[in-house]
């Protein structure tokens, strides 16, 4: 799977696990926000190239298509660290023309999140 | 401009530290007013998150936005207070059209002991045709009571 330039942007990498992807993301002063802590909009950046990353997994299988964001809603439950941060994303519905998605970004501990999101999806089947 | 102009005459600047991501993404300062600021992102390949159409992915109208509430929140309580998104939601009407700059205008609509309100709007050169409707909540990090007497809650 090929991710998209904003991806290198935020320094982004595609991991494997379990046959599912999961982005990770260094901290790096180009995602910084408050000193010290990984700025929201770069964690919620991450969550939706997760997002999407799930999405495309999920579509290749019945043939892809084009994918195109309709909304997000983020929750931020503790501030990002210094560390690297992942997230991935869990395809919740797969329709016709739309999906649900969630995705959690987390930094040690995957039981302990630092945000999650929830987005719907248009999908223009190829 | 950098977008500290959005925040001139504003207690605490010195606390403030500009960069970091919104400085990654090229945001700079648009306008700003009681309560709301503007801020403009410009195009740039390195944001595009569809190579077929060259749109940019919405993470960066997400940071505009975060950073342009945040901001708007400092303008109305009159000085910088720490403060952490709660949560945003963001609508994205349609997409950003490739090689326009996108204009964010985020304003704080009420500001309570421990949480600020926003809401905000982008557009991509149109006002009256917005590409993406936000909104929020911020949680303050110190006590704002006293500010809130001097009459900086609507």
């Amino acid at each position: 799977m090929k991710l998209p330039p904003y991806a290198d942007l935020l320094g982004a990498t595609l991991e494997w696990d379990e046959g599912l992807p999961v982005l990770a993301m260094p901290f790096s002063d180009a995602v910084l926000g408050r000193p010290g802590f990984v700025q929201g909009g770069a964690i919620t950046g991450l969550l939706e190239v997760a997002a999407i990353a799930a999405l495309r997994h999920q579509l290749a299988a019945e043939g892809g298509g084009r994918i195109k964001p309709i909304n997000v809603t983020v929750d931020f439950m503790r501030g990002g660290r210094q560390r690297v941060t992942r997230a991935a994303g869990i395809v919740t519905r797969l329709g016709t023309r739309i999906a649900n998605v969630e995705a959690s970004a987390w930094q040690e501990d995957r039981a302990r999140p630092i945000a999650s999101a929830r987005m719907n999806y248009l999908i223009v089947r190829g | 401009m950098g977008i500290e102009t959005a925040l001139a005459g504003i207690a605490g600047m010195d606390k403030v530290r500009f960069g970091g991501h919104g400085g990654r993404l090229g945001i700079g300062y648009h306008a700003h007013g009681d309560g709301w600021v503007e801020l403009a992102l410009p195009y740039s390949e390195e944001m595009i998150g569809d190579e077929d159409s060259g749109v940019i992915a919405s993470g960066p109208i997400f940071a505009l936005m975060d950073i342009a509430t945040s901001l708007a929140t400092m303008r109305k309580l009159g000085r910088f207070v720490a403060h952490a998104t709660l949560d945003l939601r963001v609508d994205y009407l349609r997409p950003a059209k490739p090689g326009h700059v996108v204009v964010g205008h985020g304003e704080s609509f009420a500001i309570k002991r421990s949480i600020a309100f926003v809401r905000g709007h982008a557009h991509d050169g149109d006002p009256n045709d917005p590409i993406a409707h936000v909104s929020g909540t911020f949680m303050f990090l110190e006590d704002v009571s006293a500010d809130l007497a001097k009459g900086a809650s609507a």
